[in-house]
């Protein structure tokens, strides 16, 4: 048994019955309506606890909880540059573990989280990120994946889709909108060889929160992605933020596994996978798609969740899945 | 707005897409950049239409690799540009002495916000001005060009290209937060009233070729990649054909150099603007968004028998030392507003030599300073 089972064995996950009372991060920010980006914060500390040190990389989560003179943040909190959370995290952690160590401080068991969003994390932050997770410090990173830079008003980034339209990749004649694929930060992260890694999604709330508090179980660095739909930048109505995260779930977009002590994992196993076509018809910012492009989409997905079958062994899976893949 | 330099009507611009349209009048074809309040917009700009007019826009993963990508695309031949603000300008600093050293024209914007750090996004600040300068190590020549309206966002950014196509060198643009949001009426020239300055390329034989050599402009001609031209790009110190050398002659040589080719053309890279100045008694000296405060101040001023005069300095490195000396013999006083703690200010005090009474009106809260503000403060002198 790896580390990571070792520590987890024990844990008997979260139900509807058992939640925790307590709220790390208070109601009363200044999200906007419908961000799923927020809740899923929110589901994660809720899991992790109050007895935690937080920080923040820039980003909108930063900006919505601490408008001058406020703040959303009820646990010790700090927000750092745009691109070194995991870096400063690493510090905290460091001096923490020195301190204890010469008895300096009292032994407190408290969990380390960074968190960015999607920006933060798969480009300027990765450097900090990958060196973080490499010397294996005892923390959880957060990726909190909105798919663009909401903050500064929708630009991509590297997690963006194919074809989402942002302010800087507007389609047109000459363009499709984001011409490249998804990056897969948590295939990067798994990688690095570290106990825990594992994506999650606010449209499965106790999932979410399982997966939060297991990455703060295990000794050493986890990874924890959370795709969070965003009505702003997504272009879609506030009161469907979850039906479109969930749909993601459902259409194979975004599928949820966890990588414990480099064992792939399936969360969810989808028979019936839905065409990414209702996924995508949900969101504005798909809208100038054609069938043509929409096909090219669904290829990959299907390439991509054939190749997770793989790594996660559900062979029985991968044949049914090669039976239906036509129909969709 | 597409064709908004060819129409020759004019326009409702901000100054952010003023800056976009200079750039594409001067031949810029290659954007690299990263989402930045407030510069962002000029992002968005560039890449609706730079591939309209066949160019190549990029959004990197960070400033780093921005400011990186834009010394490529300059190396390959292409008049390139990237724009940001302050925490973004700081993580360019290593690769704009690397411009420098290897001489890679390339134009940077840095739409000046409050800080340091994060700092104040969305507020105006004219807090980089020695970073501009100084903000790369080691000691090197540098252009800063600031810009106070919309149609010198747009001029400015052309003379930037130009100068750093004329010199191989990176010429920095320091807007801020009010110039860069702010929307006016400008008429763009018709694009053959412009003029547009290209590097000089190498006309001798490949083989005779030496790529740093010294000659009267103190610029080589620069080879693109490609092209047959070989030369060697490094950050390291080097020697005429561009190899590393630590030979204190050759150091000493190309360092010379590396200023000279400035500073011997200093009346061609220095700007300013003068408003009455032949009988000024009280000197204001400003740049940015806080000229246009200035200009209000000093013409009100002049309205209630105050002889009061300004500079507007388009160009802030090279200081514009020769052309501010002989106010400072004959002024009374200068008035130094900015948006920090006096960056220009001691720069103005440092030249001064005791010629004259230098005072500094700072603002550091984010706030521009108003015409009043100046104008009180003009006539307390």
């Amino acid at each position: 048994m790896g580390a990571a089972a070792e520590a987890l064995k024990d844990f008997k996950g979260f139900s509807m019955k058992n939640l925790p009372r307590e709220e790390p991060l208070s109601p009363g920010h200044r999200a906007c309506q419908g961000c799923a980006e927020i809740l899923s914060l929110r589901l994660a500390l809720k899991a992790i606890g109050k007895n935690v040190i937080v920080a923040s990389a820039t980003g909108c989560m930063e900006i919505v909880t601490t408008p001058y003179p406020q703040t959303a943040w009820r646990v010790p909190w700090i927000h750092v540059a745009f691109e070194n959370a995991a870096a400063v995290i690493s510090g905290v952690e460091a001096a923490y573990k020195a301190m204890t160590r010469k008895g300096k401080m009292e032994k407190k068991d408290v969990v380390f989280v960074a968190y960015g969003g999607d920006g933060g994390t798969a480009d300027i932050g990765l450097q900090a990120l990958s060196g973080a997770l490499e010397r294996g410090h005892n923390f959880v990173y957060l990726c909190l994946d909105n798919e663009a830079y909401m903050n500064t008003g929708i630009q991509r980034s590297s997690a963006t889709p194919y074809g989402a339209m942002t302010t800087t990749s507007p389609p047109g004649k000459k363009s499709i909108g984001q011409a490249t694929w998804k990056k897969n930060v948590p295939a990067i992260a798994a990688a690095h060889d570290i106990p825990y890694v594992a994506t999650a999604s606010p449209a499965y709330p106790i999932d979410l929160m399982n997966k939060a508090k297991k990455a703060s179980l295990v000794p050493g660095p986890a990874y924890v992605h959370i795709f969070c739909a965003c009505p702003t930048g997504w272009r879609h109505d506030s009161s469907i933020a979850i039906e479109v995260a969930r749909m993601a779930v459902a259409t194979n977009v975004f599928p949820l596994y966890e990588v414990i002590d480099g064992q792939w994992k399936l969360s969810r196993k989808n028979p019936k996978p839905k065409p990414v076509k209702e996924y995508l018809k949900l969101q504005r910012r798909f809208r100038h798609l054609t069938d043509a492009e929409i096909a090219k989409i669904q290829q990959r997905v299907n390439k991509e969740w054939k190749t997770l079958l793989a790594r996660c062994g559900e062979l029985e899976e991968l044949e049914k899945f090669g039976e239906i893949e036509q129909n969709l | 707005m597409e064709d908004a330099v060819r129409s020759g009507k004019p326009v409702l611009l901000q100054g952010n897409e003023a800056m976009v349209e200079g750039a594409l009048a001067a031949g810029c074809r290659f954007f690299a950049g990263y989402p930045i309040t407030p510069a962002t917009e000029i992002s968005e700009a560039m890449s609706v239409k730079l591939p309209a007019v066949g160019g190549t826009f990029i959004q990197m993963e960070d400033e780093i690799a921005s400011l990186g990508a834009v010394i490529g695309a300059s190396l390959a031949g292409a008049k390139a540009m990237t724009a940001t603000s302050g925490p973004g300008f700081s993580l360019m600093q290593e690769n704009i002495g690397f411009a420098c050293v290897a001489e890679v024209p390339c134009v940077i914007v840095n739409v000046m916000r409050g800080g340091p750090s994060t700092g104040l996004p969305t507020r105006p600040s004219q807090g980089d001005v020695m970073q501009a300068r100084w903000g790369t190590h080691g000691e090197h020549p540098v252009i800063v060009l600031s810009v106070s309206t919309t149609w010198e966002c747009f001029d400015v950014t052309v003379k930037a290209f130009n100068l750093s196509e004329k010199y191989r060198t990176p010429v920095i643009i320091l807007s801020d937060e009010v110039v860069a949001h702010t929307r006016e009426k400008v008429q763009l020239p018709h694009p053959q009233e412009i003029e547009v300055i290209d590097r000089i390329k190498p006309n001798m034989p490949p083989e005779w070729y030496i790529p740093y050599e010294d000659n009267a402009r103190g610029v080589p001609p620069m080879g693109v990649f490609g092209d047959g031209y070989r030369y060697h790009v490094t950050g390291l110190i080097h020697d005429v054909r561009g190899f590393p050398t630590e030979r204190p002659d050759e150091i000493q040589a190309f360092l010379n150099r590396l200023h000279r080719k400035i500073y011997q053309n200093y009346f061609d890279i220095v700007f300013i603007e003068e408003e009455f100045t032949e009988d000024a008694e009280l000197l204001v000296i400003s740049y940015g968004s806080v000229a246009r405060s200035a200009k209000r101040a000093v013409r009100e001023a002049r309205k209630r028998g105050v002889k009061a005069g300004m500079v507007k300095l388009i160009t802030l490195w090279p200081f514009p030392r020769q052309f501010l000396e002989p106010y400072l013999r004959k002024v009374r006083a200068v008035l130094v507003p900015e948006m920090n703690f006096g960056q220009v200010a001691r720069e103005v005090k440092r030249i001064n030599q005791g010629m004259t009474r230098v005072e500094k009106l700072n603002r550091i809260d984010g706030q521009l300073i108003t015409p009043s503000e100046i104008l009180t403060r003009l006539l307390k002198m």
